[in-house]
């Protein structure tokens, strides 16, 4: 097209993207450089055993998640008009919004060794129970997030079967385990393994949960590790070697989930309405039902949990502690900051693909354009720990590294989060674009003119949902500011972790209570936000 | 007013997928043009050429003389109504055809005055708050034919632009068309799959097939029954010789001379001609 401009605004984002990238890779060369000797020596059998944990403990949650996911979806679909089936579907979607170290609480909080279910558990055992910590507890957590994920993904997958083949089984009389067999499995296998490759991806990447529910150097993964590596025992050379493993277990991971067609995030569109009567007899009946109860208790005792035992805090003390209130306020801004930043990194790559899409025309995709597509997606191979301890090493030899904290905690959230920001963004941005795009150009309406007059008003929403969205996953996150934070900058995490680290206990649970429900408001929002599209 | 410009197409040449596209042609000033064939044979490539939301890779498109070839939309004397998403769905009536004037809407008291005018010639007095979504099909494409008049520039393309409306409501834009052209003297190309809307307004046909120009000619040569035989072939189907009937003779087809009541209708009862729009529509859309 003529009056085509060039994307400046997409390739300083690249740029912007590199350059966070860069500088960590750079960081973990100039360490290795320095001490090649420790960095190899770090390869010993510690290293190899936390590597095997890690992935050890990934297979196990993936295994946990996926396989009783399998059973509820099929329970869920199999009674479209199950009374609080919604409700049921809505509870599934809750713990994605939730904060990791919120979570790990919750967990506590049933399972811990004062935990509510502690008396039963002592009662079932040898006398006193001693807290889910270690490996039981990563499982509980992880199969928390994920078994809803995945019940949620799976039954998306069922809803595309044909509404005639289940008219057909029917009329042919076919059994549960036929219609399984035949219909159910081969629509259910055909997403498992892109939702097993999420799943896995997540749980090979845990950091909070294992850091808060591992409990000690038997449970650790490679990101923990790392975490101890830089902050406890300052052994720069052993972090660099474990960064290393974990970064080529990722990128194992991800070129396996690449190939398995797997989508980066576990969003899931579910119609709710009901669909068709199948016929089920008395048994399957209360087997199913069982099975939904079990999964939505299961999903709902931690957070009730967080909720009683948050509502059991001193709020009003928690809320006047000055700590809590600077923590409240660094968080708010700098999770603010990094969702803004993450936006203006998504719209400018949207803006500068769809820019390079009209100039190529019928060609095919240059790979500027497809570093402005997929590419994008390929900075979640790299973990916020990994991208934290390579600035970490990169700074140390010039300045202070933590009073960088805040620098570091914007940025790495902010790219981390554009990957996602973009999925919310882009589609709006190009069906705006198709519309516009030649009308616009006809009547010489660009610039700033066309930001205001035709972009935000169209697109105001969805960069408001992905705004909140955006908020909600830096405002829970716990990967770069254990890296970076300090007593001088803190976020509400981190001044979370801590709590719980000096065994306030009941402060802790307060706080949880208080980051989950400004996290949780933000999705909901985000959520709301992007259904009330107008159109 | 403005009077209409020469569009000439010299030597051009366009890629499009595996489908090289050669235009030679030259549209006179002040015509009403018809652009017609198959699906696929390049009619709104040909106007996106002129309008400059494609660049040739070869050749030039000159307007009045002038090469633009390099000139981007916003830079050509040129508006264009395309078949749908012509106005802005959040803006109001006045404020679509306002940016004809403004493309960043400061309007003063005269372009308002000529905003109302616009409006009132195309028969949307009164309906200069509302929102795209609160009118018809219709009344969607007068108000892009009001921002034509707002913006007065000598070219005018539009692409199948009444395609989406039935066939009184079509007629009546047809009329209005016929009528603004008949005012304003600007050079109009217009493609249509419908010999009977060519029949109806315009001056003169291009017949293209397959990327290049097939034919051209005045619309008295191709509906009178001299049509070239890739037309015919175009318009009947089979080996019919005269598909399309004749206009009553003494009849003139060009425009100018025509008002926007006296025209030359189609016989409805042709139903060979009508069966093959339909497939032809069918092929189009599906």
């Amino acid at each position: 097209m003529s009056g085509y401009r060039y994307p400046f605004a997409a390739l300083i984002a690249l740029a912007a993207i590199t350059a966070l990238m860069g500088g960590a890779f750079l960081g973990l060369g100039t360490e290795a450089l320095r001490n090649p000797a420790g960095a190899l020596q770090a390869f010993d059998p510690y290293l190899f055993r936390i590597a095997r944990f890690t992935v050890w403990q990934a297979l196990l949650s993936t295994l946990l998640s996926i396989v009783p996911a399998i059973f509820v979806a099929r329970a869920l679909d199999r009674h479209p008009d199950f009374p609080g089936r919604a409700t049921i579907l809505r509870l599934f979607a809750l713990p994605l919004a939730l904060p990791a170290i919120v979570v790990a609480l919750g967990v506590l909080a049933l399972l811990g060794r004062a935990g509510l279910f502690a008396p039963v558990l002592a009662g079932l055992g040898r006398g006193t129970w001693p807290g889910i910590y270690g490996l039981s507890g990563i499982l509980v957590a992880h199969v928390f997030f994920n078994l809803p994920m995945a019940t949620r993904l799976f039954l998306q997958s069922l809803d595309t079967v044909p509404a005639d083949q289940w008219r057909l089984a029917s009329q042919l009389g076919m059994t549960p385990a036929p219609v399984f067999r035949l219909i159910e499995w081969p629509a259910m296998r055909a997403v498992l393994p892109g939702i097993a490759g999420l799943v896995f991806m997540l749980c090979v990447t845990s950091f909070t949960i294992v850091l808060t529910l591992g409990g000690g150097p038997r449970a650790s993964t490679l990101e923990v590790a790392i975490y101890q590596a830089l902050r406890f025992d300052f052994d720069p050379a052993r972090a660099v070697a474990l960064t290393v493993v974990q970064l080529v277990l990722t990128a194992v991971a991800v070129a396996l989930l690449a190939r398995l067609g797997a989508t980066m995030t576990g969003e899931a569109g579910i119609s709710l309405s009901r669909r068709r009567a199948m016929s089920t007899g008395p048994a399957e009946r209360a087997v199913n039902i069982a099975i939904i109860l079990a999964a939505a208790l299961f999903v709902a005792g931690p957070i009730v949990a967080i909720i009683v035992d948050g509502l059991g805090a001193d709020l009003g003390r928690l809320l006047s502690d000055p700590a809590v209130a600077r923590a409240t306020s660094t968080s708010l801004i700098l999770a603010g900051l990094s969702a803004v930043i993450s936006v203006a990194l998504a719209w400018a790559l949207s803006a500068g693909r769809r820019t390079l899409a009209a100039a190529r025309g019928s060609a095919p995709a240059g790979f500027l354009e497809r570093l402005m597509d997929s590419g994008a997606g390929f900075v979640l191979v790299v973990p916020p720990i990994v991208i934290g301890t390579g600035w970490f090493m990169l700074l140390r030899q010039s300045t202070d590294v933590l009073a960088l904290a805040p620098v570091m905690v914007v940025a790495v959230n902010a790219v981390m989060a554009m990957p996602l920001v973009l999925r919310a963004l882009r589609p709006a941005y190009d069906s705006a674009g198709g519309r516009h795009d030649r009308i616009a150009a006809q009547l010489g309406i660009a610039g700033w003119n066309r930001l205001r007059l035709i972009d935000w008003p169209v697109m105001r929403r969805p960069v408001f949902t992905a705004l909140s969205f955006a908020m909600a996953l830096s405002l829970g996150d716990l990967g770069v500011i254990a890296l970076f934070g300090s007593d001088s900058v803190q976020t509400l995490p981190y001044l979370l972790y801590s709590r719980m680290g000096s065994y306030r206990t009941e402060d802790a649970a307060g706080l949880a209570l208080l980051l989950g429900t400004v996290c949780l408001g933000l999705t909901l929002l985000a959520d709301w936000l992007g259904k009330e599209q107008t159109p | 007013m403005s009077d209409g410009l020469a569009v000439r197409l010299q030597s051009v040449i366009f890629l499009y997928e595996d489908m090289r596209m050669s235009f030679d042609v030259t549209i006179a000033p002040g015509s009403l043009t018809a652009v017609m064939g198959a699906s696929g044979s390049g009619k709104s490539t040909l106007l996106n050429l002129v309008a400059g939301f494609e660049t040739p890779q070869s050749g030039r498109v000159l307007l009045g003389g002038t090469d633009l070839t390099a000139a981007s939309p916003a830079e050509r004397p040129v508006s264009m109504i395309f078949q749908e998403n012509n106005l802005f769905a959040h803006l109001t009536v006045e404020q679509n055809v306002g940016l004809g004037r403004s493309p960043a809407l400061n309007l003063s008291p005269d372009d308002r005055e000529d905003i109302g005018a616009a409006l009132q010639r195309v028969g949307l007095a009164g309906k200069e708050k509302r929102l795209p979504r609160e009118l018809s099909g219709g009344e969607r494409q007068r108000v892009a034919l009001a921002r034509v008049l707002v913006r007065d520039r000598p070219v005018l393309l539009l692409d199948e632009p009444f395609a989406a409306l039935g066939p009184a409501l079509k007629d009546d834009m047809l009329d209005l068309l016929r009528a603004l052209h008949a005012e304003k003297r600007m050079t109009v190309l217009f493609v249509t799959h419908q010999p009977e809307d060519a029949a109806k307004v315009a001056d003169a046909v291009v017949f293209l097939e397959n990327g290049r120009v097939a034919a051209t000619g005045t619309a008295a040569q191709f509906f009178d029954g001299s049509a070239p035989e890739a037309f015919r072939r175009y318009v009947g189907g089979d080996d019919e010789p005269d598909p399309v009937p004749k206009p009553h003779s003494g009849t003139c087809l060009n425009p100018c001379a025509d008002l926007p009541g006296s025209r030359h209708n189609l016989r409805s009862n042709d139903m060979s001609s009508f069966n093959d729009h339909g497939v032809m529509l069918g092929l189009e859309r599906f």
